[in-house]
């Protein structure tokens, strides 16, 4: 027993030294937590740019991820209500729950918009919590990218230093883009847009510009050619200057209501690997802001 | 508006003996307070809108403002009610007039609720699931009927065993074979397969531990064991202290790219029968009751593929689904005196040994958003069938049950299905049956999961 009790003594911090694994649910913070913890950690992302993130099956290679992780970065706020917590139950990884200093919701540390104020699924499939895709806002990436660089230091203390150090580094990096950014973006003030999902609500809140329509009816559910054709006469009294979606959406109904309204299609990336530019975080919002300056004459 | 009233009410009742000006001047006193309280709300309805909404229109202002983490305080969900869905289903059919529905060649398996002809309701379940304190979660799954409530699983399951370990405990559906675990609702077919039909009735339940670890590597692997009461058909309830029945199963998995995944896996389950009521057609086309004691071994392997395109299911994505299995069943059967009635059997009892297979295959492919097609196909053989001494009682069946089963379903969103299936039956050896069925199935509350 006493020759177990010091094997264990003895192993641990090793193991503390060891690399954290990490679970990304979404690329953008799978990015951010490479942003952070550079070649020290080992980041398995659990969805690409071009996968929905709310249709995401409980995969068998994504509960042996799960088993595996010190560390679990995920949007929350419902956005994986459909798989995560499966995942969670079946990986059998405690250091993972909720509740454990493993599990990170980035939607926790940042103020959420269109919170809803009934809950009722003939509006569609609301997320109670809020909008929950809060990384179409650089500023939240650094809201979030400060919690995540303490929590990864909190889980582990021997990389804690090289974290604090690489995320001052990337910190300052992104204050510098996010200024320059917005400084690009000025005539994007106003701008009126339709979009396919409310993907972007976060991106059109910072940028002050303006939605229009949504071409889903009501979120998740499929654009009908019935409210597509509605908008298309929607657009003809109030103009707008784009229709923009996410790399994952189908591309049809944007292009249908593009032609129809004269007014282009953009795909933007929405996030990182959308598109061959936008191969890490910075890429994701040169490339956004470069298709949305390029509809504005 | 409402408050006011009741002040009014208030002061009335505390003042009665108040002269009418003196009303009067309570009146406008009153509505004063009331606009003023009425412009209060106003605006601290403004000022909560503005905290809530972060600036829209300041682009050009200094960054980030503050970049230091918010208390991680925002609760995930309000209150500590447990997650609550309700699933409604019910359906129209078009059969033949069957009066004993069975498969033949096998003995019939309990939990059957029946086929009735025309519209009638399906399961209704109710399912609560919750975290019950930081080391369990709770699920429990109600079925409800006409004449029946059942609780289909009611268990716990450990969350903080780690190492991937993790118990389950109570009643729940057996993690043997792919479809077992699915409630009905979650189906790909409007009934179900010929193989789970032969094999359990529904689906294999217990109530006992089950102890599952997944291994801390990147091609899935789990293994699992249970072990439990064993009331189910194949076995019964046989009234003692000791397990009723065991199950093993593995499962491997992983995915093949972006765009394919796969899981296979083999299962076995060992249980044993003592007095288990059978029903089956003797010489004399007349009922006789089987009584059955002895053991029980299914081994049931199965094979799940899926594909989407760049792992994007939304609009086109297709899945395979391939179960086999093989049951011996080895003891003794009484077929119980029926001359009465005119039948062949005397009540002799004598060795019984069978051993008998099936499969389902089945495609199911989404061809545009909300519609997805469907093709199963189901085949079982009797096998080889002992009766013993019986045997001069009861027939053997070489009949090799099959169907074909074809459906459309339509999802107006994840929460709603409407679907049309067409089978070609040939279950029973007399029949050949054209099938239709038309069924809803509609989840209302808490956001379904997505299971593999």
């Amino acid at each position: 027993m006493k020759h177990i009790l010091i094997a264990c003594l003895l192993w641990l911090p090793l193991a503390a030294h060891a690399a954290l694994n990490v679970f990304a649910c979404e690329p953008e913070w799978g990015a951010l937590v490479r942003e952070i913890g550079g070649a020290s950690v080992k980041v398995y992302t659990a969805t690409t740019a071009l996968q929905d993130p709310h249709r995401i099956e409980a995969r068998p290679s994504l509960i042996a991820q799960m088993r595996r992780a010190d560390l679990v970065v995920c949007s929350g706020a419902d956005l994986e209500a459909g798989w995560l917590p499966l995942l969670l139950r079946e990986a059998g990884n405690a250091r993972v729950q909720p509740g454990r200093p493993g599990y990170f919701e980035a939607t926790r540390f940042v103020t959420l918009l269109e919170k809803p104020a009934t809950l009722d699924r003939a509006q569609g499939d609301v997320h109670a919590a809020g909008n929950p895709h809060i990384h179409t806002d650089p500023r939240n990436i650094a809201r979030v990218g400060a919690a995540l660089a303490a929590r990864m230091s909190e889980l582990d203390p021997a990389g804690a230093s090289a974290y604090q150090v690489q995320w001052q580094a990337f910190s300052a990096r992104w204050n510098a883009a996010i200024a320059g950014w917005q400084a690009r973006a000025a005539p994007l003030k106003n701008l009126p847009v339709v979009v396919h999902h409310k993907s972007f609500s976060y991106l059109l809140a910072w940028l002050g510009m303006v939605e229009v329509a949504t071409l889903e009816p009501r979120p998740g559910i499929e654009p009908s050619a019935a409210h597509l054709g509605r908008i298309a006469a929607q657009l003809q009294t109030t103009p707008a200057r784009a229709v923009l979606r996410a790399a994952y959406h189908s591309p049809r109904s944007a292009d249908w209501l593009a032609q129809r309204s004269g007014i282009p299609a953009l795909a933007l990336p929405y996030t990182v690997g959308g598109n061959a530019r936008a191969g890490d975080l910075f890429g994701l919002f040169d490339d956004t802001l470069d298709q949305l300056l390029k509809a504005v004459p | 508006m409402f408050r006011a009233t009741l002040l009014a009410a208030a002061l009335a009742a505390a003042f009665p003996t108040y002269a009418q000006s003196d009303l009067d001047a309570l009146r406008a006193e009153l509505k004063a307070l009331q606009t003023a309280y009425e412009a209060r709300i106003a605006a601290l309805e403004a000022r909560i809108q503005q905290a809530e909404s972060p600036p829209l229109a300041a682009p050009v202002t200094a960054p980030v403002a503050a970049a230091t983490p918010q208390a991680d305080s925002r609760p995930a969900r309000a209150g500590f009610n447990p997650d609550i869905s309700l699933i409604l289903q019910g359906r129209y059919a078009r059969l033949d007039a069957i009066d004993e529905r069975h498969i033949s060649g096998f003995l019939p398996a309990g939990h059957a609720h029946g086929t009735p002809r025309g519209f009638s309701l399906d399961h209704t379940e109710l399912v609560l699931t919750a975290s019950i304190d930081p080391y369990f979660n709770g699920y429990f799954n109600l079925a409800l009927f006409d004449d029946e409530v059942e609780i289909e699983e009611a268990w716990f399951q450990t969350s903080s065993l780690g190492q991937g370990v993790t118990v389950k405990g109570g009643r729940f559906l057996s993690g043997l074979g792919y479809q077992n675990a699915q409630h009905p609702h979650a189906w790909d077919f409007a009934d179900n397969s010929l193989m789970y039909r032969a094999l359990f009735g529904e689906s294999y339940g217990n109530d006992g531990v089950q102890l599952k670890w997944v291994a801390p590597t990147a091609l899935f692997m789990e293994i699992g064991a249970e072990a439990g009461r064993g009331a189910d058909f194949p076995g019964n309830d046989r009234n003692r202290n000791g397990a009723g029945s065991a199950t093993l199963f593995g499962h491997l998995g992983g995915d093949v790219g972006a765009s394919h995944s796969w899981r296979a896996g083999l299962s076995y389950l060992h249980t044993k029968a003592n007095d288990r009521d059978g029903e089956i057609e003797d010489f004399n086309d007349e009922h006789a009751e089987t009584l059955f004691s002895g053991k029980s071994r299914t081994w049931v392997a199965d094979l799940v593929w899926k594909w989407a395109p760049d792992g994007n299911a939304h609009a086109r994505n297709f899945k395979f689904a391939a179960e086999y299995f093989r049951r011996t069943e080895r003891g003794s059967l009484e077929c119980e005196d029926n001359r009465a009635d005119g039948g062949a059997c005397d009540g002799t009892t004598d060795a019984y040994r069978s051993r008998q297979s099936g499969y389902y295959a089945q495609g199911i492919y989404q061809f545009m958003p909300r519609w997805r097609t469907g093709y199963r196909y189901d085949r079982l053989d009797p096998g080889t069938v002992n009766f013993g001494a019986n045997s001069a009682f009861l027939p053997l069946s070489d009949h090799k049950p099959e169907r074909h089963s074809l459906m459309l379903d339509y999802s107006p969103s994840e929460f709603s299905r409407l679907r049309l299936q067409y089978s070609k039956d040939q279950s029973m050896a007399s029949q050949n049956e054209d099938q239709w069925f038309v069924q809803y199935i509609h989840s209302l509350g808490a956001h379904g999961a997505h299971r593999f």
